[in-house]
């Protein structure tokens, strides 16, 4: 219990650490390019009840779910496969890693003229970003198994599937919620960034269009609101995933 | 004249070489055979092929030679039923509290609900572990986890005990206390009894018979045969033959063990 007030503490003094942060960056660069955190949060009130906010939230959480989904099946898929064999894990690991390691913006053009503009091309976008590192964890989480588990597994007789079931998964299930949880935050700016580039709808386009307008309001307010689901959802995941990692 | 519950005839064992080293000759060759209901010790010095010769018997890695028996069937490559094995490393699986790590051992073993949790439990408090029932793995010291893993293994009944250093990790009283507990469930069950160990006093403490394994390449130079009383227990490192069988494994052992310190230490 003393552990959880403690961190409970921490999260608090973060909180107000980024909030006079912020507001010293609002004094030294002004209102050209920003707003207090006090302004911010009374013009998201506002924006918050129009419609059109609602219109493009909405648009922004399809896609991205669509991504998710995309990312953590097809990742564990790769994942999964790779791991549990070897030779082509060794060979495939370095590619993907390649792979990750570029900027996912020089594939755009590549997406945007096999998807058009819209909904599909922003999934896409949001699902490159994601795949990869699920796949990656997935398959180091696979590997990494120790073999005298499997061993163990063998002696009582299990059945291929319930190898899988009761030994290869569970083991792997704290990396690879690692890897969804990195995952998850690649996809969500894979996602804004795709809507930011071509679309019309979404909360990245809300944003490039403020750009074009000058509205530092609105981008101010939607940097926000992206920010704190980013982090709300990220402290949620991370609570889980020390939780799974501390059995281990 | 009691029956070979194993047996192995001119068994051998060469792992391949893998990418930058040569092959190995493990084992072997080697002929044991292995008395229904004996207690039955594997000495050696370290790396001689001890856990490889366990997991040959067990049937998790094939022989390279020879064949290998276990009731009078031959063990090719599949593993048979009514083997249970305590592995050298901790072997519990952390994502299961101590009851279900010790639960899964029945898994297969088809036993009504009420039969298992009583089972578990008499497992559990036999190796000490009752308290930590609902602890996990990460929560305990090496020593316990390594009873955990006994206790897995033990809820099973097997007929033929493997044991690979289980008690390398306890301290030495315990491992005395150890030694009675597995005695005792020795005699409870019936099993045949193959138990490798490190511990020269372990194995003439325990054993009605001890092999004594030459450096790697493995193989049997010296077989002793202890002549305990089926009803025994750690009170017996008292006794006079005790020391005898101790010393006389000692005396094989040195030169053998010498010989593996000496080659890494070339190798250096
Ligand atoms: N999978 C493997 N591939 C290649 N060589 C192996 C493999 N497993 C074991 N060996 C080699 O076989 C030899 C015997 O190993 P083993 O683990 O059986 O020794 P041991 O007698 O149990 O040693 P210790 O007392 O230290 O546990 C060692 O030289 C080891 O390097
Ligand atoms: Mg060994």
């Amino acid at each position: 219990m003393g552990d959880r007030a403690k961190s409970l503490r921490n999260t608090i003094v973060l909180i107000a650490g980024l909030l006079v942060f912020w507001q010293l960056m609002y004094a030294v660069i002004g209102e050209v390019a920003m707003r207090s955190p006090w302004q911010t949060m009374r013009y998201t009130v506002t924006l918050v009840e129009t419609d059109f906010f609602w219109v493009h939230l909405t648009n922004t959480l399809q896609a991205f779910a669509v991504a998710l989904v995309l990312s953590v099946v097809l990742g564990l898929l790769i994942g999964f496969a790779l791991g549990l064999h070897r030779l082509s894990a060794e060979a495939m690991e370095p590619m993907l890693v390649a792979l990750y390691s570029i900027p996912k913006i020089t594939l755009y053009p590549i997406i945007l003229l096999a998807f058009g503009l819209g909904m599909s091309a922003k999934i896409a976008f949001g699902a490159i970003h994601g795949i990869i590192p699920v796949a990656l964890f997935t398959l180091n989480a696979v590997r990494s198994t120790k073999p005298i588990l499997v061993k163990t597994g063998r002696v009582l007789k299990l059945s291929p599937p319930a190898m899988v079931r009761s030994i290869l998964f569970p083991a792997a299930v704290p990396e690879i919620f690692t890897g969804l949880r990195v995952g998850f935050s690649l996809t969500l700016i894979g996602t804004v960034l795709g809507e930011m580039f071509a679309a019309q709808h979404g909360l990245g386009y809300l944003l490039m269009n403020a750009i074009g307008l000058y509205n530092v309001d609105v981008i101010m307010s939607v940097t926000f609101l992206l920010v704190v689901f980013a982090a709300g959802v990220n402290g949620i995941l991370l609570a889980v995933d020390r939780r799974l990692h501390f059995r281990v | 004249m009691t029956s070979a519950h194993v047996a192995l005839k001119g068994v051998t064992k060469r792992f391949p070489a893998s990418a930058g080293g040569q092959a190995v000759h493990a084992l072997g060759p080697i002929d044991l055979s292995i008395r229904q209901g004996e207690f039955f010790a594997v000495v050696g010095p370290s790396g001689c092929g001890k856990s490889t010769l366990l997991e040959l018997i067990a049937g998790l890695t094939p022989a390279s030679e020879g064949q290998i028996e276990f009731e009078g069937r031959a063990i090719e490559n599949e593993i048979p039923d009514g083997i249970g094995v305590v592995f050298q490393e901790d072997a519990c699986f952390p994502w299961l509290s101590v009851r279900e790590n010790v639960e899964f051992g029945l898994r297969k073993a088809g036993v009504a609900p009420d039969e298992k949790a009583r089972r578990v439990r008499d497992a559990i408090a036999m190796m000490g572990l009752g308290e930590f029932a609902p602890s996990y793995p990460a929560q305990l010291s090496g020593g316990m986890r390594q009873r955990v893993c006994i206790a897995r293994t033990l809820v099973a009944k097997p007929r033929l005990l493997l044991l690979d250093e289980p008690f390398g990790a306890l301290d030495q009283q315990t491992r005395l206390l150890m030694g009675d507990e597995v005695l005792r469930l020795w005699r409870e069950i019936g099993a045949t009894v193959f138990l490798i160990t490190h511990a020269l006093d372990e194995a003439a403490m325990l054993a009605d018979r001890i092999a004594v394994m030459s450096a790697r390449p493995g193989t049997v130079i010296d077989m002793v045969e202890t002549h305990w009383p089926r009803e025994r227990d750690s009170r017996i490192v008292e006794q006079e033959s005790f020391g005898a069988t101790t010393s006389r494994l000692w005396k094989t052992l040195r030169e053998e063990s010498m010989k593996t310190m000496g080659r890494s230490a070339a190798a250096t």
